[in-house]
Parts: structure tokens; C-alpha cells; sequence
């Protein structure tokens, strides 16, 4: 099965190079999440006002900031901060909008009513704002980025899973489960559930890029992580200011890194959506 | 090791399934928002009542949309019925909700091969899965015994053991129709409902599954009820025979003489509807138009009026009764004894 199961992934990499570029980005950053403090040459937090903005070199290969902090080491150690970020709260937002959405769409009625309410509330507002007020209310802490970053994907994922669960709801699967003596509960969990696994999968994918981009847009507007701790989004705001004066440097690479961050869980999604997927095992 | 202890010892012969004044009924829309107003209603079984000897083999046939596979949801205990009686043993099932009737010692009796097998099995299961899944949650097997019944319940179905640790989509039709059957008798079931069994099938594949299901009702001791549009295949298979129309039973009998020498106006015209080889018809009983709405039916008019042949204006005032004939016959005609 799990031998299969790689054989399948490496079957699918190689029809779609794409897949595999995103496969090998993504193992990048998961290394520099977990390596990153390790490997950085400098101490992400140590200034040196002799260096002050210099540009890219051998010694600091992205430059120093204003306080004369290498951005590369500070790009890399703001690894683990932001992928962090993102992936907790998408496992937040996977457990509560998916479980929200399979037993919305499984029983329908009030539960339906009551779940679809809710991610229509959190649909009528401008979603980065309602973001921004979640974390000014509740102050801007990681877990209260975290939290913001789910409850505003929670719409997203609720109706993914009330789609997917409603197809499935009438299944000659469901009833067979209910004759080999299923309840409700059990048929939600341990039928319908599993089904859903590879388009909920896909949408993690898809939203962990967004969730990194919402991360770092909050701090980059300064609702989020605070100065000094290194992120990537208070880096592009600290860097904007120099831009116009000639040293791009400082906004660039930690704006870049994130690009290619989104860029790369972006295309992982259709990637993972093939692997996952048992219908295109051959 | 055939059946579940059985809670009344029977012998061939006795009855197993009592069904009485079964009904059911589907709201079409909720009340209005001010309550109040009648809601309109599908009248999807109504008042249906047969019954089900130990070892019997009980055809169900009728058009689509005439509320066989309401039925079957009935019997098999997946939907709860607006009223009636369904005694299954010494048992009276009908009041026991379905959610319920989920962990109940006697769903491992009653169990259903369902209409599209590869439908019915989870794509995520493989085959030893799916036929090890009643057995766990009923019969609480486990580990190496597990695996023993499941491959028994597979060898009894005539399914390579090598397939058993395929996905559904990796298997054929005939394979996966292999796998639905080994699944519901897995729990050595008293009563097996049999839903369009073949009718997703190939015809080459057809005859050895409907082969199969001959010798398991034979090794196994079993009771079919046996849905099908197939009437050569019913003629075959089944003792007996319910003729079913818009939700009411129209005819019953041993199924020779039904098909033989069909009471009920609606019968001769499905019998004269089979394909024959000599391509001859008779026209005359040819079934024109389509059944009335099962939506709030008049309780006085006959349901097959209109489209009858012989129906007559009495039909149109007065529902008749399931009348018994001679032979352990009913049918539900005023005009049954008359020559067609």
C-alpha cells in the first residue's frame, strides 16, 4: 500500500515536472524551517551599524538592513515563523471547517442551517479585515494570528466539505454501511470522511499559501508578529521605506522568499490532488 | 453455523417475513411557514402486505418509480415506515427506528446485495474491507478470525483470494458483484434482500452470478427476496412472485402460474411485454402511457386506471381489494376473473 502509494507519487511526478519543481521547494522550505536557526551565517537579531545597508555580497549574500542585520540569515531563521504560522493554521481550519462541513452537509436540517449561517457571517466582511480585527481584538499574538488566519478560511473550507459530503451523502456506500451496522457518527467518519480526504487535502495545499501571504500581510500592516523577530512580512514593510532610495535589497529577498513560498503550495495542490487521489493509481 | 441463533427455531416452511399494511409516505414540501395547509404527499408504498417463508425465493418485480426499492429500504430496515407491520421471525420490527435498528442484534439477519455493487463498495476499502466490515461491527470478529471469515465468505462467492486486497476500481463487475454478495452473507443472514442484483452486470455475467446466488441460497439456507425488471430471470428463480404497481401490490402468486396465467390486467401486460423469440405480441395488452402521480392518489380509483385496457367506470370509484383466488393466488382487480 504505502509502496504503492510511492510508486504512484514518483509515476505522477514524472508526468508533471511541475509537481516535481513544487516537490522540491517544498522540501527546501521544510528544510529551512527546521534547519534555519542552525545554518543561519549571522545572528538574525545582532545589528552592526558599521554595516548598515549594504548591498548583496559574498559576506552577506542578501545585503544588511538599516541596523546592518543580514537578511539572509534573518530570511532564513523567519522560515520556521512563517511556515509555522500558516500550517497551524490551516490544521486549526482543516479540523474545524471540515468537521463542520461533512456534518453540515451529512445531516442537513438545523446543524446545516446553523454551520452555513456562520460562514456566510465570515464571508460578508472584506476577509484580510476581518482578519485585521480578530487580531486587534484579541491582540497580536502568534496563536491569535493563527486563529484569525482559520476563522477566515473557515468559510472556504466548510463548503468544500458540505459539496463533497452531499454528493455522498445517498451513496450505495453509506447504506451498505448502515447495513453492516454503521450509526450515523460512524458512517460520517469512517465512510464519508476518507472520501473526502484527497479534495480536503488539495485545499490545504491551495490555503497554506494563502495562510503564509495572510501571516505575513498582517505583520507587514503591523497586526502581526512584532520588530524584531524575524518574518517576512515585517521585513517587506521595513524595507519599503528604502526602496525609494536606491536599496531595494532589503524589501526584495524576504518579499521574494514569499513569493516563492505561495508560488510553491500553490502548485503542490494539483500535485498532491493526483497522488492522493486512488482513482488515478494505475 | 448457519444463521444467527435463531431467535425462533423455524423450520422450512414457516414464515420468516410478515409484512402487513406497510406504508410510507413522503412529505413533498414542508408545511407552509404559517403552518397549516395540507402538505402534498408521495404515496410511495402503500398499504402493502405479503409474506416470506423460510427458504423461500420471493420475486419482486414492477416498473420503475412503483416503489420496489422503497420497499426493499423498508424490509432491509434503512427507512422507518409511516405505518404497518414488518414481523420478521417472532419479531415486530416496524416500531424499532432504523438509526436503532443499526446495532440491533438482528441486522446481521436481515442484510442486501444492492442494485450497482461498485457503487455500494467505498472506494477507499479494498474487498477484504468491505466484506470484513458487517462482520466486525456485528458480529464483533477479530484478527486472525476475521480474516479466516472473510476468506471463507469470499471462497463461498466464488472470488479469488488473491483480489481481496484490490480496490473497487480495480476489480471487474462481475468481480465486484462477487465482493457485495460475500459482504451480505458474510453474517450468515436469514433474509436476503436482493436489489437488481445483475442488473449492472454484462448477460455472460449475469447467468454465473444468478448461478451463484442459486448455490448460496442452497448451502446457506437463506430466504431471497429478489427485486428485478428481468421477468424471465424471476420465472427462474422465484417460488413466488409480488406484482407491484404505483406503490400498491397488484398481484401475488407462485410464479409459474403468474406468468402462465396472469390474473391482474397490469401483469399480462408486462408478461406481453417480455421479448419473445417467435416476435410475436399481442398488442392488445400493450401497456400505453404512463402511470398516474403517486402524489396524493385518489384512495377511491383504481391506481392502474386509465391506463387500463379493461378498466371500466368502477374503477374510477372504487379501489379494489387484493382478492385471494384459487392456488394461494391475489390480485387486486374487480375484473380478475373474467377471461382476458
Amino acid at each position: 500500500m504505502s509502496s504503492s502509494t510511492l510508486r504512484h507519487a514518483r509515476h505522477v511526478v514524472s508526468e508533471n515536472p511541475v509537481t516535481g519543481i513544487a516537490l522540491a521547494l517544498f522540501t527546501f522550505f521544510v528544510l529551512a524551517a527546521i534547519l534555519g536557526p542552525s545554518l543561519a551565517p549571522y545572528d538574525p537579531l545582532a545589528s552592526n551599524t558599521m554595516r548598515a545597508l549594504q548591498p548583496p555580497s559574498a559576506q552577506h549574500w542578501f545585503g544588511t538592513d538599516q541596523i546592518g542585520r543580514d537578511i539572509f540569515s534573518r530570511v532564513l531563521v523567519a522560515t520556521r515563523l512563517d511556515l509555522g504560522i500558516a500550517a497551524a493554521s490551516v490544521a486549526l481550519v482543516f479540523a474545524m471547517g471540515g468537521f463542520a462541513g461533512l456534518a453540515s452537509g451529512f445531516f442537513g436540517g438545523w446543524v446545516d442551517q446553523l454551520v452555513g449561517r456562520i460562514a456566510d457571517t465570515i464571508m460578508a466582511f472584506p476577509l484580510f479585515v476581518l482578519a485585521m480585527a480578530i487580531v486587534a481584538a484579541l491582540g497580536n499574538t502568534v496563536p491569535n494570528i493563527v486563529l484569525a488566519t482559520a476563522i477566515i478560511n473557515f468559510p472556504l473550507y466548510v463548503r468544500v466539505a458540505r459539496a463533497e459530503t452531499v454528493q455522498r451523502r445517498e451513496a450505495g456506500f453509506v447504506d451498505a454501511a448502515r447495513i453492516a451496522g454503521h450509526r450515523d457518527i460512524g458512517v460520517l467518519l469512517g465512510q464519508v470522511a476518507p472520501n473526502i480526504m484527497p479534495i480536503m487535502v488539495v485545499q490545504m495545499s491551495l490555503t497554506m499559501g494563502y495562510a503564509i501571504l495572510n501571516a505575513a500581510g498582517l505583520s507587514f500592516i503591523g497586526l502581526g508578529v512584532r520588530a524584531p523577530t524575524p518574518e517576512w512580512g515585517i521585513m517587506v514593510a521595513e524595507g519599503a521605506a528604502f526602496i525609494v532610495s536606491g536599496e531595494w535589497w532589503v524589501a526584495l529577498f524576504p518579499g521574494a522568499t514569499l513569493m516563492t513560498a505561495v508560488f510553491c503550495f500553490n502548485l503542490l495542490g494539483d500535485g498532491v490532488r493526483d497522488i492522493v487521489d486512488p482513482r488515478r493509481r494505475t | 453455523m448457519i444463521g444467527n441463533d435463531p431467535t425462533p427455531p423455524g423450520a422450512a416452511g414457516s414464515t420468516l417475513l410478515d409484512v402487513a399494511e406497510l406504508s410510507k409516505r413522503f412529505p413533498l414540501r414542508r408545511g407552509g411557514f404559517f403552518g397549516g395547509g395540507h402538505t402534498p404527499m408521495v404515496h410511495a408504498v402503500d398499504d402493502v402486505s405479503f409474506t416470506l417463508a423460510r427458504g423461500e425465493t420471493l420475486g419482486l418485480v414492477g416498473e420503475s418509480g412503483c416503489g420496489k426499492s422503497t420497499l426493499v429500504r423498508l424490509i432491509t430496515r434503512l427507512t422507518d415506515p409511516s405505518s404497518g407491520s414488518i414481523r420478521f421471525g417472532q419479531r415486530e420490527l416496524a416500531a424499532l427506528p432504523a438509526k436503532a435498528f443499526a446495532r440491533d442484534a438482528d441486522r446481521a439477519r436481515i442484510q442486501i446485495v444492492f442494485q450497482d455493487a461498485g457503487e455500494s463498495i467505498n472506494p477507499r476499502f479494498t474487498a477484504a474491507d468491505a466484506i470484513a466490515d458487517p462482520l466486525r461491527k456485528l458480529k464483533g470478529v477479530t484478527g486472525a478470525d476475521l480474516k479466516a471469515k472473510v476468506e471463507e465468505a469470499a471462497a463461498l462467492c466464488g472470488l479469488p483470494l488473491e483480489l481481496l486486497d484490490r480496490f473497487p476500481h480495480q476489480l471487474s463487475g462481475g468481480q465486484r458483484a462477487r465482493v457485495g454478495i460475500a459482504r451480505a452473507i458474510a453474517t450468515r443472514p436469514d433474509l436476503l434482500v436482493l436489489d437488481e442484483p445483475t442488473a449492472a452486470l454484462d448477460v455472460s455475467v449475469q447467468v454465473t452470478i444468478l448461478q451463484l446466488l442459486v448455490t448460496l441460497r442452497e448451502t446457506l439456507g437463506m430466504s431471497y427476496v429478489f427485486v428485478s425488471h428481468d421477468l424471465n430471470v424471476v420465472r427462474l428463480l422465484c417460488d413466488r412472485v409480488v406484482v407491484m404497481y404505483l406503490g400498491r401490490i397488484v398481484e401475488v402468486g407462485p410464479a409459474s402460474q403468474v406468468f402462465a396465467n396472469p390474473l391482474h390486467p397490469y401483469t399480462r401486460g408486462l408478461v406481453a411485454a417480455v421479448p419473445r423469440l417467435d416476435g410475436l405480441r399481442d398488442d392488445a395488452l400493450r401497456l400505453a402511457g404512463d402511470p398516474r402521480s403517486p402524489i396524493d392518489p385518489d384512495p377511491n380509483a383504481c391506481r392502474f386506471h386509465g391506463r387500463c385496457p379493461i378498466g371500466t367506470d368502477r374503477c374510477g370509484t372504487e379501489m379494489p381489494a387484493l382478492r385471494r383466488f384459487a392456488g394461494g393466488r391475489q390480485a387486486a382487480c374487480h375484473y380478475a376473473e373474467e377471461p382476458p
